[in-house]
């Protein structure tokens, strides 16, 4: 029969396995405190498209501060155009990344030339920011052979450049195109929220380089940064949820075309 | 200075909207992985035919495939390694993998299957070996090739001198658990190299749990039907030397070749065409249910499939390279030379079907909006496009043949029962 | 002689060990599982190190520049281009003023009109920027002969 006296005699033996356990991990945290330290932070990114005039200047900034080959058409953030006629066609680009910005009306269809949509023919249009999401779980850290690209303490994804063999299954396994091969290191090359100016308390190149303040980085552990606020307060989207990335770049104003 | 030459943008075209990042980046030596790998686990899986189930009319087909397999596995990575922007990491994936990710398991699996194929061969030979290397430790002036012959066949025996009829019973005993045990591992590193491509969430032609069982299916059609076709050539090889040299001991009279070779064919060629029905239906499975659900991607890959790829998919895969040699090979009264056009057009058809899965996985956008089109290089201008484009696939199509001549000093595949 | 049906087990065996021993010497001490996982934070730590000690170019602080150029600095306050950063113009400072000690001043039309070549879209804010259509408008000829980036309004003109 349990009485109250077996049951808490039962009790306190069970407890004792775990709470010995629970010891041992106490001793390997003091032992290896790096390994348990718990930053409180995560780096999360906020696009605003309804400020974004697609000047690019984000797309300029970013290529020379990460030393990405200035004249190559990859690019580690870029600016997609999308333009909406009366007649209900969507037509977007993103010509160089929009590196030099968005200066004629011309479309670009790639192979196909280009396109002119007259301005009264227009019903919807306008830019989208663009940059590695830095997935809560990034599929291309997943299918990573060699442990060459992993997700830091911070939840910022980065590329391990003298480990990484250059088998090209994180660009594969990235559905927003994110990564790129770097034409110098001949390796993944990505976005990294420019780790090394947050590290030093600065904000990312592109944020500092736009004049609209379309661009935004926060901590989303932080209830009092601003971006946290505005992801917790206003009706926000992300891109491509249905993978199941969860990923961290979260837009303002987004619109069902956008891909 | 040349410009700094971005990756894929070489042999891309791209159409409509795309991300500026978007290239072909998995060209034809991902192409030719899978086919490479599918016809190491098609053979393996023939010879075990023999091995486990006892087929005995597929003996002499059997040891055939079984050192044709073991020829054909140091080809199985050499795409991999002409695809590698950093082909000299290419140890990383043993030093540290990361089995989250489907090719992290290639180099154990690899190794594993490698390692299972040369026991195999080692227990198949060893009565071969032995006695080759007890002859020439007799022989008294040996020369210097000899010399190196004796070397090499002394140290694969391993010291293991004993060919008593009871050893041998052991070995033939112990040839068949390893052939039973290889058969998984055979499916298991194909069926593998289609959970690379099926497990790929962000694109959309490639995501189906079919994938692997489909890549092992055609695996073994492209296997057997390589082995059939390697194994006529021999064989006509073969016949010219019997007739050339009509007093030489150990060859057969070329009419004795002659029928024994062709009902070893018509024999594989039934169990070519089994795998090749198995193949063919998950493939339409596969596209039927694509049509049938019709999710958000359907519309662009009906494009490709339907439109850009239509040629490539309908004509090249399925026509030529299903139905046709499908239907040379069900009429009755097969010849060696019918056989020989069949096995190249189902060659033919599995590369193709690998070509439409890897590239025409990459033919479309991330987008859905704007298309990419795979140029091949044919004249290489820099190393880059020798590695990736024609010339380097020929490279690696060819390895395998140099390979089977090496290996075939040491393991003959031909011992005629009555020579010894 | 009856074992002798293991004995290139035992080669396959000892290949392995020789593979596991080269590994121990090869991989990097740091490279094991950091964070909250083996899927994603398999990897060398000290490369988190080498990516923090990657070279900043852009300052991005326009209170830098205004130490040694407070009198461009007080102008560009007064305008409606106050916000835009002096490098996004001027170039990365990188160790400016002393490596390089001068910056190349971006001063081409194909600077300006990232803005303002008009582009009426009317869910953007581009709508909203004063443009021209730069075919039409004195096409050849640098933007700032006539206005002055640092006060762009009519009364800035040349």
């Amino acid at each position: 029969m349990i009485t109250r006296r077996n049951l808490i005699k039962t009790g306190i033996a069970g407890l004792a396995l775990p709470l010995a356990s629970a010891k041992i991990i106490n001793a390997a945290e003091t032992l290896f405190p790096e390994r348990f330290e718990k930053p409180n932070i995560r780096w999360v990114f906020l696009v605003d498209t309804r400020k974004c005039v697609g000047c690019g200047l984000c797309v300029k900034a970013c290529k020379h501060e990460n030393e990405v080959p200035y004249d190559t058409n990859i690019t580690r953030t870029w600016v997609e155009r999308y333009i909406l006629t009366k007649d209900g066609q969507v037509f977007a680009d993103s010509p160089k990344g929009a590196r030099d910005g968005f200066i004629d009306k011309k479309i670009n269809l790639g192979e196909k030339g280009s396109r002119n949509v007259k301005d009264e023919d227009i019903q919807k249009a306008f830019f989208v920011p663009k940059l590695c999401n830095q997935c809560e779980s990034p599929p291309c850290v997943q299918v990573c052979p060699v442990g060459a690209t992993y997700k830091t303490e911070e939840g910022i994804v980065l590329v391990d450049r003298d480990w990484c063999i250059g088998c090209a299954y994180c660009i594969m396994a990235c559905p927003y195109g994110a990564r790129f091969f770097h034409p110098v290191h001949k390796v993944a090359e990505k976005c990294t929220f420019c780790y090394h100016r947050l590290k030093k308390g600065m904000k990312t190149a592109c944020v500092e380089a736009c004049p609209f303040g379309a661009r935004m980085i926060g901590n989303i552990k932080d209830p009092d940064d601003p971006v946290t606020k505005i992801i917790m307060m206003e009706r926000i989207a992300v891109l491509k949820d249905e993978y199941g990335t969860s990923p961290q770049v979260y837009y303002l104003g987004i619109s069902k075309e956008v891909r | 200075m040349t410009p700094l030459e971005v990756h894929g943008e070489v042999w891309t075209l791209k159409e409509l909207f795309t991300y500026p990042n978007e290239y072909i980046y998995w060209t034809l030596q991902i192409v030719m992985y899978p086919f490479m790998t599918g016809l190491v686990a098609g053979a393996f899986v023939l010879s075990s035919l023999y091995h486990v189930f006892g087929i005995k009319q597929l003996k002499d087909m059997a040891r055939f495939a079984l050192v044709f397999s073991f020829a054909l596995l140091p080809v199985a990575p050499m795409p991999l390694l002409f695809h590698l922007q950093q082909p000299l990491r290419n140890h990383h994936v043993f030093m540290t993998p990361h089995f989250t990710s489907a090719i992290a398991a290639f180099g154990l699996v690899f190794a594993t299957y490698g390692a299972l194929v040369a026991y195999e061969i080692w227990f198949v030979y060893r009565e071969h070996l032995v006695k080759t290397a007890l002859s020439l430790r007799n022989k008294a002036d040996k020369t210097m090739s000899e010399k190196i012959q004796y070397a090499i066949n002394n140290l694969l025996t391993f010291g293991a001198y004993d060919i008593s009829e009871e050893a041998i019973k052991r070995d033939e005993k112990a040839v068949k658990i390893l052939a039973g045990i290889g058969i998984p591992i055979a499916c298991f590193l194909h069926g593998y190299a289609g959970f690379i491509f099926g497990s790929v969430k962000a694109n959309a032609l490639w995501m189906t749990p079919l994938m692997p069982v489909i890549f092992i299916m055609s695996a073994v059609v492209s296997g057997v039907a390589l082995c059939m076709l390697t194994y006529i050539v021999t064989m006509e090889l073969r016949k010219i030397f019997a007739a050339r040299k009509k007093s030489a001991r150990s060859y057969l009279s070329p009419d004795e070749i002659k029928s024994a070779e062709i009902n070893e064919i018509r024999l594989t060629s039934k169990y070519l065409i089994l795998f090749m029905i198995f193949a063919i239906s998950l493939e339409l499975l596969d596209l039927i249910f694509r049509g049938y659900t019709a999710v958000k991607s359907w519309d662009i890959l009906r494009s490709v499939i339907y439109g850009k790829d239509f040629v490539n998919i309908f004509i090249m895969q399925y026509l030529v390279g299903n139905l046709l040699p499908f239907a040379m090979f069900l009429l009755p009264g097969l010849t060696i030379r019918r056989t020989v056009i069949g096995t190249l057009l189902v060659l033919f058809g599995v590369f193709m079907m690998r070509w439409n899965v890897v590239i025409g996985g990459q033919s479309f956008s991330l987008t859905f909006a704007g298309y990419m089109h795979y140029v091949l290089p044919v004249i290489p201008h820099n190393i880059e496009t020798y590695k990736e484009g024609v010339l380097g696939g020929l490279t690696v199509m060819a390895t395998p043949y140099v390979l089977f001549w090496m290996l075939n000093k040491i393991f003959p595949i031909f011992i005629s029962e009555g020579s010894h | 002689m009856k074992n002798y049906v293991l004995r290139p087990l035992y080669a396959i065996i000892a290949l392995v060990i020789v593979v596991l021993i080269i590994r121990e010497f090869y991989v990097p001490k740091d490279f094991a599982t950091h964070g909250e996982s083996y899927m994603y934070g398999w990897h060398r730590k000290s490369n988190e190190d080498e990516w923090k000690a990657f070279k900043v170019k852009y300052k991005f602080d326009n209170e830098y520049c205004k130490d040694c150029h407070s009198d461009k600095y007080d102008g560009l306050m007064q305008a409606p281009h106050a916000i835009i950063k002096c490098e996004n113009c001027h170039g990365p400072a990188l160790d400016h003023p002393t490596d390089p000690s001068k910056l190349i001043v971006d001063k081409s039309r194909e600077l300006c009109i990232r803005c303002h070549a008009s582009l009426p879209y009317p869910q953007s804010n581009r709508a909203n920027i004063r443009g021209i259509d730069p075919d039409k408008h004195n096409p050849g000829i640098e933007c700032s002969m006539c206005h002055n980036p640092h006060k762009p309004s009519l009364e800035g003109m040349k």
